[in-house]
């Protein structure tokens, strides 16, 4: 990425010194190594710093008008946790019926059309299924809104309509990897001795997907689930720029094309740790219901 | 056993074709067999893998695996024909009226739930009695099987007991609705000889205690005999013959059942000297921290064939590993030709790798399903020898016809072979090194009773002309006692014997080998009652 902050702002008519100036002043003139590890000391201390940009000193003005970074992104984190949340909610159960249902009837027509639904809806990109939603739901037919505009006066009912599009296009890019997987782990279950000693005991097929075959088939899928989350949240970059969502996701972009180096570090900060999070809860989910991980022998 | 025997028919099939889907195409598995069963009474069903055996198991509660179809015939269990029955009628005599025990227990209870849990789980679908009357009968069922901690061993997971126990909760699992009929499909296969007489002895009593009929499934005549009232034995889907046990095993009227126990005829007489090839002394060895060899010393006679025995885990093929130098030892050394040989494989010279060959278990898993017969032997020619071209093409078609194949088998795959065909491919690349000592690993374990026959002739035939040493590793005592000229007997890991054949096998026993030998199941339908006398007394 050419140029920072300072060459972004003042732009090509800049003189040298001012630029130079505006480096010492935002601390970029430091070796990158140096500026990491005051951020990094920083962060530890639960400083994220101040945002470049929205600070001018005009004439006049008492002291430094820059926000933090953290007051700029909680809200902001709330609103893309809100999207998230609800897409989960959405896509979760119904990835999971759906892989559970095609995997009980596999080589159905039923699992055929599911599983080619499917793989188209996880091989488009989230923007091209976004503005086939906006042409279907938001201009041919008009139902929801294209542009999800919301701040903290929205009420709870109307953020669920002006975020539907956003929701739906979520919903519909993760879930196929999750039906999928979980269609192949039930299925790799069902092909087990111990299934076949179920149906031989007379269990039936209920009792055989529900009872012995998805306690065994929890750690694939919550390993799958937690990659899905991850991904909305991430995925949700550009989903919130399409649809004009106030998320984070929408910031860091934001924040990118400006260079605004600490929010973008914090918001980097976010998705890593995010990711690392939900796969250290997915292991434990696959401790916990794994009696050979959990008790010894 | 007999005189439990009533006339009232329990299971009658009649006429049973089934079809299997594989490799693109529909193969007939059954061609039409008959079956009848008495109440009370237990039928052994015997035969070869392949022969239907374990389909026609199945066959009688009405269930076919994915993959295939019963084409025609009539299964009348207590006169309903479970053929033409729905999936929901038949759901409701599985596991309740008749029950089935698997042959591999680990593999066939859930690892997610309790032991317990899953011993009830049919019973506890009639609704007729509630779940801690089960529980108590099953506790009941756990102490008639022996089996240890009966209070509590149900608390359990399967993970956390052994296979001869599972394979004994299984039988409790599948006597605790009370069945009127249980199929054991190959219950004691898995298991070591020392196991397999308390779970068969267990499996025994139990049938005999509620009278309830079974069908045996096993590749195995002496077991079979300590079981069935009746054998039945088939080959390719078809019945041979059937007759009451004793007239089978006296007087079988078919050339194929007398060559289902034909190892235990192949008889060599033994020979050695004490020009020995290999000496291993005082080996102590270990897989990281858990030490599994002991002061282990062995010597091998040159040109000679030693049988290493003993159950699982008794540290046979890891004393295989440290002879090669896969596992080096911590403690001891090996003399191979009168030279010591450096514990690490990466350390030995390839002069020193050619003259050890090692052939394993599972020919499947031993060669690279991507390499045509010609690669595969062609190899270690190239690799130890550094003959390349004709001279190569030569003497590896030279090799087959060793091993009684030819030259048409030079382009195929791993997979377009027969089992037997793959273990001979295996020794012939064990042969392409021209070694002098030849590690066998439990190389006929794998296969059928008249393929092992050929096998096992075939290794002696080599050695014959060759002059090539074996160490000859195995759980079977039949094997042991067509091949070998000295053997070694394995315990936890120490040798608890080591002498000649004729020593070993005949009295005075240390106590283990006492224990092991007896162990062994002989073609004498009262050899497991005179046994347990015995061991009771």
């Amino acid at each position: 990425m050419p140029g920072d902050f300072a060459t972004e702002i003042l732009g090509q008519s800049a003189t040298k010194s001012s630029v130079k100036a505006l480096r010492a002043e935002l601390g970029l003139d430091k070796p990158p190594v140096t500026r990491y590890l005051d951020w990094l000391g920083n962060v530890f201390q639960g400083d994220f710093g101040s945002s470049f940009s929205g600070r001018s000193k005009v004439q006049g003005d008492q002291g430094d008008r820059s926000r933090e970074v953290v007051g700029l992104i909680v809200p902001r984190l709330k609103n893309t946790l809100f999207l998230t949340g609800v897409a989960a909610m959405l896509a979760i159960p119904l990835s999971l019926i759906l892989g559970i249902s095609s995997a009980l009837y596999r080589n159905s027509y039923y699992d055929r059309s599911a599983t080619g639904v499917s793989l188209v809806t996880v091989s488009s990109p989230e923007f091209f299924t976004a503005y086939i939603f906006i042409l279907l739901l938001a201009t041919l037919f008009p139902v929801f809104p294209t542009i999800s505009n919301v701040d903290e006066n929205t009420t709870l009912v109307e953020r669920f309509y002006r975020t539907a599009l956003p929701v739906f296009t979520l919903t519909l890019i993760t879930m196929g990897h999750m039906m999928r997987m979980t269609r192949s782990a039930i299925i790799n279950i069902l092909s087990s001795e111990y299934i076949e000693m179920a149906k031989l005991s007379g269990a039936s097929r209920y009792e055989v997907i529900v009872k012995h075959a998805l306690p065994n088939a929890w750690a694939p899928i919550s390993q799958v689930i937690a990659i899905n989350l991850a991904y909305m949240l991430i995925g949700s970059v550009v989903v919130e720029y399409v649809f004009n969502y106030q998320g984070i996701g929408r910031l860091m972009v934001g924040s990118v094309y400006n260079r605004d180096l600490p929010v973008v570090q914090a918001c980097a900060l976010i998705f890593a740790s995010t990711y690392v999070i939900l796969n250290l809860i997915a292991d434990l989910i696959g401790i916990i219901s794994n009696p050979r991980l959990l008790y010894p022998k | 056993m007999t005189s439990n025997k009533s006339k009232e028919l329990l299971l009658e099939m009649k006429n049973i074709h089934i079809d299997g889907f594989s490799d693109e195409r529909w193969h007939k598995i059954l061609k039409g067999v008959d079956l009848k069963l008495y109440r009370g009474e237990i039928l052994g069903l015997i035969g070869e893998s392949g022969a239907g055996k374990s389909t026609m198991g199945k066959a009688a509660m009405g269930y076919t695996q994915p993959g295939c179809k019963i084409i025609k015939g009539e299964i009348l269990f207590n006169g309903h024909d479970l053929a033409n029955l729905s999936e929901n009628e038949k759901r409701k005599i599985w596991g309740t009226k008749i029950s089935y025990v698997a042959q591999s227990a680990a593999a066939s209870f859930n690892p997610a739930h309790r032991l317990m849990d899953q011993t009830i789980s049919a019973a506890n679908r009639l609704k007729i009695n509630p779940t801690d009357v089960l529980k108590k009968d099953a506790v009941q069922l756990y102490e008639s099987l022996q089996l240890p901690d009966a209070e509590n061993i149900g608390d359990r997971y399967p993970h956390q007991v052994s296979g001869g126990q599972l394979q004994r909760i299984m039988t409790a699992m599948a006597m605790s609705p009370r069945p009127e009929l249980i199929i054991f499909d190959e219950p004691t296969t898995a298991l070591d000889v020392t196991t397999q007489v308390e779970v068969l002895s267990a499996m025994r009593s139990i049938v005999d205690k509620f009278n309830t009929a079974a069908i045996y499934i096993t590749h195995d005549l002496a077991v079979v005999a300590q079981m069935a009232d009746r054998i039945k034995v088939l080959r390719y889907g078809e019945e041979v013959e059937e007759a009451e046990t004793r007239e089978m095993l006296s007087n079988p009227k078919e050339e194929y059942t007398k060559s289902l126990w034909s190892v235990r005829s192949l008889i060599k007489p033994e020979e050695t000297n004490q020009d020995y090839i290999l000496s291993i002394k005082n080996i102590d060895a270990a897989y990281g921290s858990s030490k599994v060899l002991h002061n282990v010393s062995i010597d091998i006679p040159k040109g000679k064939t030693v049988a290493i025995v003993g159950e699982s885990g008794s540290g046979k093929s890891t004393t295989a590993r440290v002879i090669t130098g896969l596992l080096p030892q911590l403690k001891g050394e090996i003399i191979f030709d009168g030279k010591k040989l450096s514990p690490k494989l990466e350390q030995r010279s390839k002069e020193e790798l050619r003259k050890i060959q090692i052939i394993f278990q599972m020919p499947d898993t031993a060669m690279n399903p991507r390499q045509t017969v010609d690669e595969i032997i062609g190899r270690p020619i190239e690799f130890y020898q550094g003959i390349k071209g004709k001279e190569r093409e030569a003497k590896v078609i030279e090799l087959l016809k060793m091993i009684e194949l030819d030259e048409t088998f030079l382009d195929r795959l791993p997979s377009e072979l027969s089992g037997g065909q793959k273990q001979r491919i295996c020794i012939a690349r064990a042969l392409a090194a021209n070694p002098d000592l030849i590690i066998c690993d439990e190389v006929t374990s794998a296969l059928d009773q008249i393929v092992q026959e050929g096998i096992l002739k075939l290794l002696q035939k080599l050695q014959k002309e060759l002059g090539v040493t074996y160490i000859f590793i195995t759980h079977d005592i039949a094997t042991v006692k067509a091949i070998s000229d000295e053997i070694v007997v394995m315990y936890q890991g120490e040798v608890v014997e080591q002498g000649l054949k004729s020593k070993i096998l005949n009295p005075p026993y240390p106590d283990y080998t006492e224990l092991l030998l007896s162990s062994v199941p002989e073609m004498d339908p009262d050899w497991l009652t005179n046994l347990l006398n015995k061991r009771s007394s």
